[in-house]
């Protein structure tokens, strides 16, 4: 257990100093966030209607929880690029603990999914976004964003060592996060969309945490409460963290 | 194979490792002894690197069984990863760290404190030669500087036994030289080394003892001299003029070779027994008996010649994947 702390720290550091030096993925997780929320506030903002709610206060917890998951794009094409340079076979060959490459890479995209919130966040508030909420509750939706990037990088992980190649990750990546987090609360109230899209993005994860996180941030009443969210990220890493782990033993050619 | 007190480094007895209907490896037998070089020999897709990775634990045999320092590859792996070093193919360095943070990460992944991992890394920088590109990104690494890289961080725990999958693979000449020079000074220190390469004149400087392998399978284990004298050491080509006296030529040069020279469209190939003055021995010859030469040459006898004096065939890529990445 000490040994899987140890070497999943030294992972994650190894993670957080490559981010350092690759400025393209920097400004994925920096400029980018901020291009989307002011693309939706001042493009799409106008013509959405959030009745009871301004729309950069209904926007910020949205894309917030978009942005997560984002978060493990890194973990994903790290893990590729890990695996097609042979520096998991190096691991692998190493007295060090098995969990750790892959526990080290998703804890480092907490760190990164820490930042570009924070960015997100300061970007909200000088465009006019308002916390109604207890400092408690901000705090908790917080510590819910973080858990449930964590748990979506668990899920990228898998998708990583599950493709070949980069620039699939980036494909099949972007052709599942899309839609996913687009039909969803995090734009536009679900009400207004059409039959068939309208029931999936109510049972759509994304709209329970979005949801969770507006009665957190800005006080909105909930049909999905905190807890929801919370079972849901859980549930994401119970069961992609084994597929990812089977997938890496598999792909190391144990 | 020498009978030391520990017993072999390395002991593979049978092994068979099959991806989907190749075999990969079909029963291949192998001993070394420690402080002993054992060349591993063959073409691309003879199951070179699924050997390796065996033996470094990375990978399960279908059957047989596999020691190295006493020690089960695949029962013992934890204890046995403590013991063994790895430099692959793919020269596995992260390339968005310095030359420096690589060698201090491996050296904290096998337990080391920081401090005392980073020492290390300077040391082995220093003894690679990198020590003033330590600090640098290994992106922008040539690549013998990149392959020297990789095998200072299969050393940071200075293993007993080392596994170099084809070391020098895709270097320049000079680069093999230095690496080359590395792996000698290595196992000058005691280490054993299980090298794989394509390249017959690789195993020739380096290696104790060759093993041949082709499709899984072992075709010949010997000394260095004993797999050259089966190939008849090196070739000197004879390209005559046209409408030179081919047989008289064959005639001239027969007492140069223990075999009788080959001959084809005017092109004379003698296995030569002593390089030194074979080139002016031969020129005199044919010019005595009033031969006119077009070109000569003396060329090492290659990966090909060895599996055509092994086989009958040409060495060829297996061309299924049997060679896995």
């Amino acid at each position: 257990m000490r040994r899987l702390i140890i070497d999943t720290a030294i992972i994650a550091e190894r993670n957080v100093i490559r981010l350092r030096r690759a400025p393209e993925l920097l400004i994925g997780f920096t400029v980018q966030p901020i291009m989307f929320v002011l693309l939706f506030r001042y493009v799409f903002g106008g013509a959405i209607r959030t009745p009871g709610y301004s729309y950069v206060d209904y926007l910020i917890p949205g894309i917030i929880v978009q942005n997560t998951a984002f978060g493990g794009f890194a973990t994903a094409l790290g893990l590729n690029d890990d695996v097609r340079k042979g520096l998991i076979d190096r691991f692998r060959s190493l007295p060090m603990s098995r969990a750790a490459v892959l526990a080290g890479r998703t804890l480092s995209d907490v760190a990164t999914n820490a930042l570009s919130m924070t960015i997100l966040l300061v970007t909200g508030l000088i465009i006019g976004f308002t916390f109604h909420a207890a400092f408690l509750d901000g705090a908790a939706g917080i510590g819910l964003l973080l858990l449930f990037g964590y748990a979506f990088s668990w899920v990228l992980a898998f998708l990583g060592l599950l493709v070949s190649s980069p620039e699939t990750v980036n494909s099949v990546g972007f052709i599942a996060v899309f839609p996913l987090t687009f039909i969803s609360s995090a734009f536009v109230p679900v009400p207004s969309m059409p039959d068939g899209l309208r029931q999936f993005a109510e049972v759509n994860p994304f709209t329970i945490v979005v949801d969770a996180m507006r009665h957190l941030w800005i006080g909105a009443p909930s049909h999905h409460d905190v807890l929801g969210a919370v079972i849901w990220s859980l549930a994401i890493i119970a069961v992609f963290a084994p597929l990812a782990v089977w997938r890496y033993r598999r792909a190391a050619g144990g | 194979m020498s009978t030391q007190g520990s017993g072999p480094a390395i002991e593979v007895e049978g092994i068979v490792k099959r991806f989907g209907e190749v075999r990969a490896l079909d029963g291949v037998d192998l001993v070394a002894a420690p402080g002993q070089v054992l060349g591993l020999l063959g073409p691309n897709g003879a199951g070179k690197t699924t050997l390796v990775r065996i033996l470094a634990t990375l990978l399960k045999a279908d059957g047989g069984s596999a020691r190295v320092l006493g020690l089960d590859v695949a029962r013992d792996a934890a204890q046995l990863r403590r013991r063994i070093g790895l430099a692959g193919q793919y020269a596995a360095v992260d390339e968005n760290l310095t030359g420096l943070e690589n060698l201090t990460m491996v050296g904290r992944l096998y337990g080391a404190p920081r401090a005392q991992a980073r020492a290390r890394g300077l040391a082995l920088l220093e003894r690679f030669d990198l020590l003033e590109a330590g600090d640098r990104g290994t992106k922008a690494y040539s690549g013998g500087m990149r392959r020297r890289l990789d095998l200072a961080a299969a050393l940071v725990a200075s293993p007993p036994v080392l596994f170099l999958d084809e070391p020098t693979t895709g270097l320049d000449p000079r680069s093999r030289l230095s690496v080359w020079g590395m792996i000698e000074g290595l196992v000058a220190d005691g280490t054993t080394v299980l090298l794989t390469t394509q390249y017959l004149d690789e195993a020739d400087r380096l290696a104790d003892t060759i093993a041949v392998i082709d499709h899984g399978r072992l075709i010949a284990r010997g000394t260095p001299d004993e797999l050259k004298d089966r190939l008849g050491g090196e070739r000197l080509e004879v390209h005559l003029d046209d409408g030179a006296d081919t047989e008289a030529a064959v005639r001239v040069l027969t007492p140069m070779s223990d075999e009788p020279p080959s001959s084809e469209n005017g092109v004379l190939e003698v296995s030569i027994r002593e390089r030194s003055g074979a080139m002016v021995e031969a020129l005199r010859r044919l010019s005595d008996a009033g031969i006119e030469v077009d070109d000569l040459s003396l060329r090492r006898p290659t990966l090909d010649d060895v599996f055509l004096a092994l086989t009958g065939h040409a060495a060829e890529a297996d061309g299924q994947g049997a060679e896995i990445p």
